[in-house]
């Protein structure tokens, strides 16, 4: 096949990029400029997207002797991922901008062009198993798996993705760089959100949106029990940063329960109120075989490394609800819930949607 | 395999190997004393009189360089600096809006941190100066000027700019006037004497010499700041030890590429005749950019209309065919052609262009290659750009 490897630089896409070609196909290496400034985004170590990683990329794709290409997302990318992630915060959602930037840039606008000019596949250094039943399945890395970030793919985008690093650990794939001759073999791995350079989400938050100055109200008494300078700054479970005036009459801590855009509020209580069992979510894909008519009794998971809870999953005419067994603290808006089906072979994603309630 | 890029760079010409693995092979600084050091001396100076000589200009003209890059800085800034050092009210640079980006890059510098006053002189839509326009510009400020620098040759669209009359322009106001002949010496004939400019720009890899070498003319009467500290090897203008070997392969290039421009370019252009011609035949809806007349022998300029120039560089590379987009950012990023937005064109058709051109080596059957592979190409490189539009 002819597939397009997209290479961020780092170790991951370097070896799935080499994995491809030792299985034979024909690859491509694309680096993917996503900064419409390189400089201002995280540098080397501790993101994506600088020169540097570029140029990572570019003598990764020499030492496995494949073409290579940058080509350049930038527009898409503000578009689609950093003004998402922005306006999402401001309606009081808590994105997950890899999710999307999987949705809308890497496996539509990246795979669309792919496919456009002659490419089978994309190919991408993510740790999820994808084998040939067409299911995505959990990596054997579990702390390491990426399932949940690209669970959001659609059965059409799967058929035209390849992960070749499922079955093997992040320790396993370094020492596979090393042995390949790959110089990015031991770079750090890439955490937190490429786009915000200081890794600041608040200031970054507060530099596109402005301060709005409004009141923590306690969720039992609606007292006013603090001040904040923008509701949009505050992620359900939020414990941290609170700096509440008055601590609350039982003298345990509180957290953030909601966040109401509409009057730039920000709800605190007790970490029992957190607990939620009921979860509703829209624009549902199923990737796990047909479509179920009826409930399904399955694992979901809430947030990116989140715990794992049990649940009867059901989708609706325009979303999904989820019953957990056991109700479970922190579920905010915005992010996915993903149903996986427990499997000794990997366990299976069947589906996901957005979290709205 | 077929190789259409010669203008970013083209390949060795035998004897201008062999010329440098025989030099690099003798030791010897040109700096010395001794008698390694004069042989070594004696080949730089050999060539510097072979230079001179091929290029109308006198031994003492000569001054060799790192390459074009470095002849461009060299001679924009070192004259900027050296005439205003002679009277400080000398602070404007006049340019064109197409040069290549070690000269626009350097004038843009000159503005961002020596606080030079740029005039941009505006092109047609094939990309040709009007000397009229660097009249007007001097007229207006003459005494305030400090150089103009002018290409002599576009390296995108290959449109050749009239040298001559704007030298004789910029000699009316007594203002020097630099021109980058990176692209036309032996493409075209080039007399730095007969045409009046006061520093011209050449470079060894784009005239079948090596990469890394090249070289400033610079008129005895026109100073030049260095840039460059250190042992003052050339005319107290360029430090750095020579590179015999390259300075001796460039001057044998330069002297076989000017002694047989007239053939090659007969030869080229009929070359690139024929493909400009088969391919408007095989590709609808293509434009042709750049001056039909006033033309690089080697150079078709195309924009695709309704595709992106980096999808169709992928795939002809895939087909074995190099060709070029024009100018990339550090990350390499394509980016739409500066030269073809100051030329009117919008920025789809800037993005849609490709350049392809021909050299000393170039045969009829890589434009059959070229051929074969362009319609599909443009085929899928106009599907893929209107998923950009349709979403």
């Amino acid at each position: 096949m002819r597939v397009l490897a997209a290479m961020s630089g780092g170790v991951d896409s370097a070896v799935a990029a080499a994995r491809a070609v030792a299985a034979g196909h024909d690859v491509t290496g694309v680096h993917l400029a996503l900064a419409r400034n390189p400089q201002t985004y995280r540098s080397g170590a501790r993101g994506c997207c600088t020169l540097e990683d570029s140029r990572d990329a570019r003598r990764a794709a020499d030492v496995i002797g494949i073409p290579f290409y940058v080509w350049d997302m930038a527009d898409r990318f503000h578009s689609d991922v950093v003004d998402d992630f922005v306006a999402e915060y401001a309606a009081g959602r808590t994105p997950n901008p890899c999710l999307r930037c999987n949705e809308k840039i890497k496996f539509a606008a990246v795979l669309d062009r792919a496919v456009a000019l002659g490419f089978d596949a994309v190919v991408t250094g993510h740790h999820a198993r994808l084998g040939s039943d067409g299911l995505l399945r959990r990596s054997v890395d579990l702390p390491k798996d990426q399932s949940y970030v690209l669970a959001v793919l659609t059965r059409a985008q799967l058929d035209r993705s390849m992960f070749p690093l499922g079955d093997s650990t992040k320790a396993e794939v370094r020492e596979e760089a090393a042995r390949r001759g790959l110089a990015v073999a031991d770079k750090p791995d890439s955490h937190d959100i490429c786009f915000i350079a200081d890794g600041d989400t608040r200031g970054f938050l507060a530099g596109r949106l402005g301060e709005a100055p409004g009141d923590v109200v306690d969720a039992d008494t609606g007292a006013v029990v603090g001040s904040h300078r923008g509701a949009y700054g505050y992620t359900v479970g939020q414990r941290r940063g609170l700096h509440l005036d008055r601590p609350a009459p039982d003298g345990r801590p509180r957290y953030v329960l909601s966040i109401t855009p509409k009057t730039n509020t920000v709800t605190v209580g007790p970490a029992e109120a957190l607990e939620v069992s009921h979860v509703r979510a829209e624009r549902p894909v199923w990737t796990g075989g047909a479509r179920p008519e009826a409930p399904v009794e399955c694992q979901v998971q809430l947030r990116a490394h989140g715990d794992v809870v049990p649940a009867t999953v059901e989708l609706t005419a325009d979303g999904l609800t989820a019953e957990l067994r056991r109700p479970v603290r922190g579920v905010a808006a915005g992010q996915a819930v993903v149903a996986y089906r427990p499997d000794p072979a990997g366990d299976v994603v069947l589906g996901s949607a957005t979290i709205t309630a | 395999m077929a190789y259409l890029d010669h203008a970013a760079t083209t390949p060795m010409l035998d004897e201008a190997l062999e010329a440098y693995v025989a030099t690099a092979r003798e030791v010897g600084n040109a700096s010395s004393l001794h008698a390694s050091g004069r042989r070594a001396r004696r080949r730089v100076e050999e060539s510097r009189e072979r230079v001179a000589a091929a290029l109308g200009a006198r031994p003492s003209e000569v001054i060799f360089t790192g390459g074009g890059t470095e002849s461009d800085n060299l001679a924009v800034k070192g004259i900027f600096w050296a005439r205003r050092a002679a009277d400080s009210r000398r602070t404007r640079v006049v340019s064109s809006a197409v040069e290549h980006h070690a000269v626009l890059d350097a004038v843009d510098w000159l503005a961002g941190h020596e606080g030079a006053e740029v005039g941009w002189l505006p092109v047609d839509a094939d990309g040709r100066v009007d000397p009229e326009e660097l009249r007007a510009d001097l007229a207006a400020h003459a005494d305030r000027v400090a150089v103009v620098t002018t290409m002599w040759a576009n390296n995108e669209v290959g449109t050749l700019q009239p040298v001559a009359e704007l030298a004789a322009v910029a000699a009316e106001f007594g203002v020097p006037l630099h021109t980058d002949a990176i692209q036309a010496v032996g493409q075209v004939p080039v007399d730095f004497a007969g045409s009046g400019v006061s520093a011209l720009t050449v470079t060894g890899h784009k005239l079948g010499g090596p990469m890394g070498v090249g070289a400033l003319l610079l008129a005895r009467d026109v100073a030049a700041t260095p840039l460059l500290h250190g042992g003052g090897q050339e005319r107290d203008v360029r430090s750095g030890t020579l590179d015999t070997a390259g300075i001796v392969a460039f001057a044998v290039a330069v002297e076989a590429a000017v002694k047989g421009q007239q053939e090659y370019a007969a030869r080229v252009a009929a070359l690139r005749d024929e493909l400009v011609e088969r391919v408007r035949a095989a590709v609808p809806e293509v434009i042709f950019n750049g001056d039909p007349v006033h033309r690089l022998p080697g150079n078709a300029h195309f924009s695709f209309t309704g595709c992106e120039g980096d999808a169709l560089l992928l795939l002809l590379d895939a087909q074995g065919i190099a060709c070029s987009t024009g100018s990339a950012c550090s990350a390499g990023v394509a980016q739409p052609s500066h030269v073809l937005l100051a030329m009117g064109a919008d920025d789809d058709r800037a993005r849609s262009s490709l350049r392809f051109s021909l050299g000393h080596t170039s045969t009829g059957a890589e434009t059959d290659a070229l051929i074969a592979a362009l319609p599909a190409a443009v085929d899928r490189a106009r599907r893929a750009a209107s998923l950009r539009t349709s979403r």
